[in-house]
């Protein structure tokens, strides 16, 4: 037990491996969301309720990805974190640096070398491989939720596979728009058994969570729910016969930076010339291509 | 091109932590110590420790100082440090009856066995501007203190504990019995378990205990201004210290470990017919850490407005009243839309054109 006296000193600084357990969490915590995190690799896509704990972190900003990360983590991993697709993202560092803290974990901003790849909002545009963990940071897990505001009608709705009204709301959304409104966290059925909500990554990124080679775990700490794709998992976005799923289109534009035109891009006004341009949203990518043009 | 930060954001994040810091002693005045916000701004720490839920009256006062007295923040501050603690047991279960009473009051009668005891409240000041506090010197400061107490009346010492109000009622048959044969071990624990619905009253309680004051009390108000049925009478409100027990694991007898200062309410409100029984009046209770008169009211008017077999308002839906006044979880979601969201807007404004080209 830490003297009340250390505390005014302990400034999270040199001190904290002595006061804080590795990776923050007790031990016993971090065994439950072990447990509920197998739970939920062996019912894809079904949202497993956990007793999600208090981070250092305000809840909505990753602490459920910090749980699922922190629980999993280990003195090999080679961690990264990225927020919109960028490992400088003001919020990815914070929880980077974090973990870095509790841990001393490695961390890298590169895809391939990273074991534990912690994302809010985008899938890294390099391909994943076996062995790799991309945890998603979710805010509203609950891909019902739009439809149905109670808790516990949408608990019976999953029970039920009671999908009707989700159905319903995509054909009124494509009679009064011609379009499906839903931008990003575009609802997908997995294993062909649960609607799941993939965290808002954009529709761009909807593709590679099905049939893939790498472990997808979801943490949403507010909502204290933890869920998971394994890999070569089906999942398949919400779509129509004669109504198809698409991604995002940015045909015609590529980035400004590397010159790519085959990644999700983000739209910046140009502060001289006010014309809009595009760069990747995947940063590290981005650059790593820029340097292999420069070789 | 100037627009996008590629690099850089660990530095501006620890520039910003500079600069919040600097808010904090930017004034020539001497620190605060944790020692005065504990004892001088005692609410505020039992705010923190009730919706922090961690009874730590130094750390709670720490966390207010290290906050700039943003008091939500302070109470994340607790609750996160509790993270880092292993669960040692469950302390026993204690009736209040065995409170050591420093104020009980009851507005549902006259005289009560026992008496009113008013006790340390604001309630009946004149919320006039004190301007000789603005100047209050140390000197000043112990001299009202020693005034204070040479004027105190000689009064009887209060008795250890008082009967409860509730219990008369309950032996004269008119309030509605609560099922009390769930045993201890069938009490639910929040912080280790996620809250399903409908949730057991053991859950909805303890949530209710940690939840926001103000959050708390917005729902309450919506129901006994109109949009709900909880007319409530305060049948007793007591401040006090409760003892805090734990069973010996060597001699399996209880033993004495603290006591927690803590404010009860208990709410008496409309009549309720239970089938082929009585009508009998029904009961709303509620408990928080601390001195917090209108959270452990709210709290109570909320225990009984959910209640309802068939909601009609917000503050009758348990899942509305337990998911929604939890003042970490609505104030971290709340900000986090402060994050960058560039990505999600990107796609959003996709659909849109594309909708807007459809209609064209």
């Amino acid at each position: 037990m830490v003297k009340f006296s250390d505390w005014f000193d302990s400034s999270l600084n040199a001190s904290i491996h002595a006061v804080y357990s590795f990776a923050f969490i007790d031990e016993g915590a971090k065994r439950e969301i072990r447990r509920k995190t197998l739970k939920a690799v062996a019912i894809p896509g079904y949202q497993v309720p956990f007793g999600s704990r208090d981070m250092p972190v305000a809840r909505g900003w990753g602490t459920g990805g910090l749980q699922l990360t922190l629980s999993l983590i280990g003195t090999d991993d080679i961690l990264k974190v990225i927020d919109q697709g960028s490992d400088e993202s003001v919020n990815a560092v914070n929880i980077r640096q974090f973990v870095e803290r509790v841990t001393s974990v490695q961390t890298t901003e590169d895809t391939t070398r990273a074991t534990v790849i912690q994302t809010r909002h985008r899938i890294p545009e390099e391909h994943l491989k076996d062995g790799q963990i991309l945890v998603f940071q979710v805010p509203i897990p609950e891909p019902l939720r739009d439809v149905e505001p109670s808790e516990r009608e949408t608990r019976r709705m999953h029970a039920e596979a009671d999908y009707s009204r989700m159905w319903l709301f995509l054909y009124e959304d494509i009679v009064r728009y011609r379009e499906i409104s839903i931008g990003a966290r575009y609802p997908v059925m997995v294993n062909g058994r649960y609607i799941m909500d993939p965290s808002p990554i954009p529709r761009w990124d909807v593709p590679r969570l099905h049939q893939a080679d790498t472990l997808y775990l979801f943490g949403a700490g507010r909502e204290k729910r933890i869920y998971a794709i394994p890999p070569h998992t089906r999942v398949e976005p919400l779509e129509f016969e004669d109504h198809r799923f698409r991604v995002e289109d940015f045909s015609g534009r590529r980035c400004t930076r590397c010159g790519r035109d085959d990644t999700y891009l983000d739209e910046l006004i140009d502060d001289a010339s006010g014309t809009r341009v595009y760069t990747c949203s995947d940063t590290s990518y981005c650059a790593k291509t820029e340097r292999e043009k420069a070789v | 091109m100037a627009y996008v930060a590629v690099k850089g954001g660990r530095e501006a994040i620890e520039n910003a932590a500079r600069a919040f810091r600097f808010e904090q002693v930017k004034g020539e005045s001497s620190p605060l110590a944790v020692e005065q916000i504990r004892e001088q701004l005692s609410l505020a720490v039992d705010r923190v420790m009730g919706e922090g839920a961690l009874y730590a009256p130094d750390f709670a006062a720490l966390a207010i100082k290290q906050t700039s007295g943003d008091l939500l923040e302070a109470s994340f501050m607790l609750r996160a440090f509790c993270t880092t603690q292993p669960r040692l047991g469950y302390s026993l279960p204690q009736s209040a009856a065995e409170m050591r009473v420093i104020r009980r009051i009851s507005a549902a009668f006259k005289e009560i066995p026992g008496g009113q005891i008013l006790g340390p409240t604001g309630d009946y000041l004149l919320r006039l501007l004190n301007f000789d506090l603005a100047t209050e010197d140390d000197a000043g400061h112990r001299q009202v203190r020693e005034r204070l107490l040479a004027e105190i009346p000689s009064a009887e010492p209060l008795p250890e504990s008082f009967p409860k109000i509730v219990e008369m009622l309950h032996r004269e048959g008119l309030l509605m019995r609560e099922d009390n044969s769930r045993k201890q071990q069938d009490i639910f624990d929040v912080t280790r378990e996620a809250l399903s619905f409908p949730a057991s009253r053991s859950a909805a309680l303890q949530s209710m205990a940690r939840a926001e004051t103000g959050g708390l009390l917005a729902l309450a108000y919506s129901n006994m201004r109109g949009f709900g049925m909880v007319h409530p009478t305060v049948g007793e409100l007591r401040v006090g210290y409760m003892p805090v027990r734990v069973m010996n694991p060597y001699t399996e007898s209880p033993e004495l470990v603290g006591e927690v200062k803590v404010t009860e309410a208990e709410i008496i409100s409309e009549c309720r017919e239970g089938s082929g029984e009585k009508p009998r009046f029904t009961l709303g209770y509620g408990l928080c850490f601390g001195h917090n008169e209108t959270k452990a009211i709210s709290m109570a008017v909320l225990d009984r407005s959910t209640l309802a077999a068939e909601p009609s308002t917000p503050s009758e839906d348990q899942e509305f009243v337990l998911l929604h006044t939890d003042g970490i979880e609505a104030v971290g979601f709340c900000n986090h839309f402060k994050l960058p969201h560039y990505v999600t807007f990107q796609s959003a404004l996709d659909r849109l054109r594309k909708s807007q080209e459809e209609k064209e």
